[in-house]
């Protein structure tokens, strides 16, 4: 074989442009397609250029600076009619973070929650769990919203008749007040807080380490959570408690103080949360069942707790099948929140949509749409990528 | 913890127990540890608490017959008459009223063409010639103008063919647009492999609802002066459009399944890249994704309810439009749910089926 190589000189291939060689074919294949695409997009623009100076449009993104002149019901920064589009429309990405991100925080929980409901031995939470899934999935998300938007604002008594369930906790139809905490105490808690999760991830490094050298593994769960409730506190204690409850209460026609969830962000909420945990339940049931029955059985062989199973052993394995499609349900919660538009929750679609039809800027808006969308999604995959990447099994 | 998939059922003496079968289903199933005896109390007063309730609303307290609202406001539970009252424009829309067999039979003929396409019998190039008999005879009972049917101005469309329509015709026409895109995302060329990318992801990153605003207001922009497409056509475009790239990256899963030396032993046998394509490559990645592909049906059937924001007559509008009129105002949950019931029959069915497939198909592999 060796002198093989000498004798049979592999001929150099021949430069020839016939249609019959595949690389021809493949540069005229190219240029045609390019060709067509580029050619499609300049006629789109000719015709839109064309038709929008026949209609007096004018081109730009000059509006944003503009007087908005209308209202937005609720968000997180202060917003008046006479504030430009500019800031209408940051008011509008906020809301879309503020309900995306507690969307995806629950959807997760309950999702988990019911995953594992799903697998249990016990008959009756199995098939409630079962039913939930199969209900909530099959019934389109806008639907849902409806009902639930309907629910609470035909449904729900008024404020002097609000639901109380726990003590602070009002549901009416003006949407849900709970209480909420202010004050200079707070501050120093959400500091011992940061200080709290930096201390265990170092906590963790070092516990790593130590057990890569003596094998001597470190009680991590205890310890975190020991830190995460005993630093804050002792922050807050130091701090002089300064922090007060506010309460919502009864006054006149309506509530005062405490934290008001308007009725369309909890209808929001609460469809996104329901309809998304029935497809992260899926995906959590089918991580843990990927993981072969030999695995708990081996590890138990190993002389592993049983405790210790599922965090060694089984969770990492599952987490590798989980993370992908779990990365898509938490994109879909972002985009699926677009649906505000439906229920006058004002987001970045629905703010948008009342800028467009206010100033005919349509292309500017759903551009601005469209890039909003696509940064959060790449964003998202990008880091979901790279942590999939970094837990993904390694193989010879 | 109580997560054990694979969990046998502890063994237990000869009791009473274990002797009545019943008694020894309750004990292994919902009482065979303290943590699970708490789950099963729990879950009971979870029920005892909800199911009562919507059982009084839904039927023992409901009343179908009552002819006026105000007759139904009298009733504690759900008031059914409003759905007798108003099934006909919920169902069909606007659609004139002694037309309507026409959008019943188009709805008849997708669901026909729909049910044809999960019997295997028919998974052949029969399948094709049956879609577009079914699409073409909806499209024409819909539209009429010719066979003596009156011409129905596609404003007046709505309802539940409407929906079916929109899904169907979507698929239909995103099946071959999504084949060419996951060929083309996988091919050695790098000018059509970057544009296919692009197209994916671009579609894959926004929300449909950014989508229909496109087709609603930026597409008129696009075409030549004079030339308008109506709204209903520009949303069905726009959601062709949005399940091509879901469907592309569907089925280029399925060509990745594919091993490598079927292409080499393609390639030896001198066929050429369509040869291979067409008899090899696409035969057996088409059949690994058909589950995926009828999850993708539930996903857009449940998607075009979306088609309500740009003010489209489908399913859900037409709950929104029986609300309008004020004499039966308030009743819009027995609506919505009996539309929920509706979504729920179709995707529920198609669902099961899916994962009945799925199973078939899986065994086939095994040697």
């Amino acid at each position: 074989m060796m002198n093989l190589k000498n004798t049979v000189a592999a001929p150099a291939p021949k430069k020839n442009f016939s249609w019959n060689n595949p690389a021809t074919r493949a540069i005229v294949y190219q240029v045609l397609a390019v060709a067509l695409v580029g050619g499609v997009g300049w006629y789109m623009v000719h015709n839109t250029l064309h038709n929008l100076s026949v209609r007096n449009i004018t081109t730009g993104f000059d509006f944003l600076t503009r007087e908005a002149g209308f209202a937005i019901g609720e968000g997180l920064i202060t917003f008046t009619p006479a504030d430009t589009y500019q800031r209408a429309i940051t008011v509008g990405v906020l809301n879309t973070l503020r309900v995306a991100l507690c969307g995806i925080l629950f959807a997760t929980i309950l999702g988990t929650i019911i995953g594992i409901a799903r697998l249990s031995k016990n008959w009756l939470v199995r098939t409630v769990a079962s039913v939930y899934v199969e209900v909530m999935r099959n019934i389109p998300l806008l639907l849902q919203l409806f009902f639930w938007y309907v629910i609470i604002i035909e449904t729900m008594p008024g404020p002097r008749k609000a639901f109380h369930p726990l003590a602070g906790v009002f549901i009416s139809n003006r949407g849900i007040q709970i209480p909420s905490v202010h004050g200079e105490g707070l501050t120093w808690l959400l500091v011992g807080l940061l200080l709290a999760v930096l201390l265990s991830l170092t906590l963790r490094v070092w516990a790593r380490r130590r057990q890569d050298q003596t094998g001597k593994i470190f009680a991590l769960g205890r310890s975190t959570l020991v830190l995460l409730l005993v630093t804050p506190a002792l922050a807050w204690w130091l701090s002089g408690t300064q922090m007060s409850l506010d309460v919502p209460e009864l006054k006149g026609f309506n509530f005062a103080g405490g934290l008001t969830l308007s009725p369309e962000f909890a209808a929001l909420l609460f469809g996104l949360v329901i309809y998304t945990s029935a497809f992260i339940a899926e995906v959590v049931r089918s991580g843990i069942q990927s993981v072969d029955r030999g695995q708990w059985e081996a590890a138990g062989a190993l002389g592993i707790k049983n405790s210790l199973v599922l965090r060694l052993v089984v969770l990492p394995q599952a987490l590798r099948v989980i993370i992908p499609p779990m990365t898509s349900q938490y994109l879909n919660i972002t985009k699926n929140s677009s649906l505000a538009v439906a229920i006058g929750y004002p987001d970045l679609v629905s703010v948008i949509n009342t800028t467009l039809n206010q100033t005919g800027q349509a292309i500017e808006g759903i551009l601005m749409i469209m890039a909003a969308y696509l940064t959060v999604s790449l964003s998202i995959s990008f880091f979901m990528n790279w942590y999939n990447k970094r837990i993904a099994l390694v193989e010879r | 913890m109580s997560v054990d998939p694979n969990a046998v059922n502890s063994s237990s003496g000869p009791g009473l127990l274990s002797r009545v079968p019943v008694l020894h289903w309750l004990r292994t199933q919902l009482f065979s540890s303290p943590l699970n005896t708490l789950l099963t109390l729990l879950t009971l007063w979870l029920l005892l608490a909800t199911v009562p309730a919507i059982i009084d609303w839904v039927f023992l307290k409901s009343t179908i017959t009552a002819t006026s609202a105000q007759e139904c406001r009298k009733v504690t539970g759900a008031c059914w008459a409003v759905i007798v009252e108003k099934h006909r424009l919920i169902l069909f829309g606007v659609y004139p009223y002694e037309e309507q067999w026409r959008p019943l039979l188009a709805t008849l003929l997708l669901l026909g063409v729909i049910i044809l396409s999960g019997i295997r019998r028919f998974w052949n190039l029969s399948l094709l010639v049956f879609w577009l008999i079914a699409l073409t005879g909806a499209a024409v009972l819909m539209w009429g103008g010719v066979f003596g049917l009156t011409h129905v101005e596609n404003s007046r469309w709505g309802g539940l063919p409407l929906t079916l329509m929109l899904s169907t015709f979507g698929i239909a026409f995103a099946f071959p647009l999504g084949i060419a895109l996951a060929l083309g995302r996988r091919s050695n060329m790098p000018a059509i492999k970057t544009i296919c990318i692009v197209y994916i992801e671009l579609i894959r990153g926004v929300p449909l609802i950014s989508l229909l605003f496109m087709s609603a207001v930026m597409l008129p922009l696009f075409l030549p002066e004079g030339l308008t497409i109506d709204k209903l056509l520009r949303a069905q475009v726009a959601i062709i459009l949005f399940a091509a790239a879901y469907m592309a990256e569907t089925i280029r899963g399925g060509l990745q399944a594919i091993p490598k030396g079927q292409f080499e032993g393609a390639d030896s046998l001198g066929l050429t890249y369509w040869q291979q394509t067409r008899l090899i490559v696409l035969p057996q990645a088409l059949k690994i994704v058909i589950p995926p592909l009828v999850g993708l049906f539930i996903a857009l059937f449940k998607d075009t309810s979306l088609v309500v924001i740009i003010g489209i007559f489908d399913l859900t509008q037409a709950a929104k439009a029986a609300l309008v009129d004020q004499s039966w105002r308030g009743f819009s949950i027995e609506i919505y749910v009996f539309i929920s019931a509706i979504y729920f029959v179709f995707c529920y069915s198609m669902s099961k089926y899916s994962q009945s497939l799925e199973k078939r198909l899986a065994t086939e592999h095994q040697r």
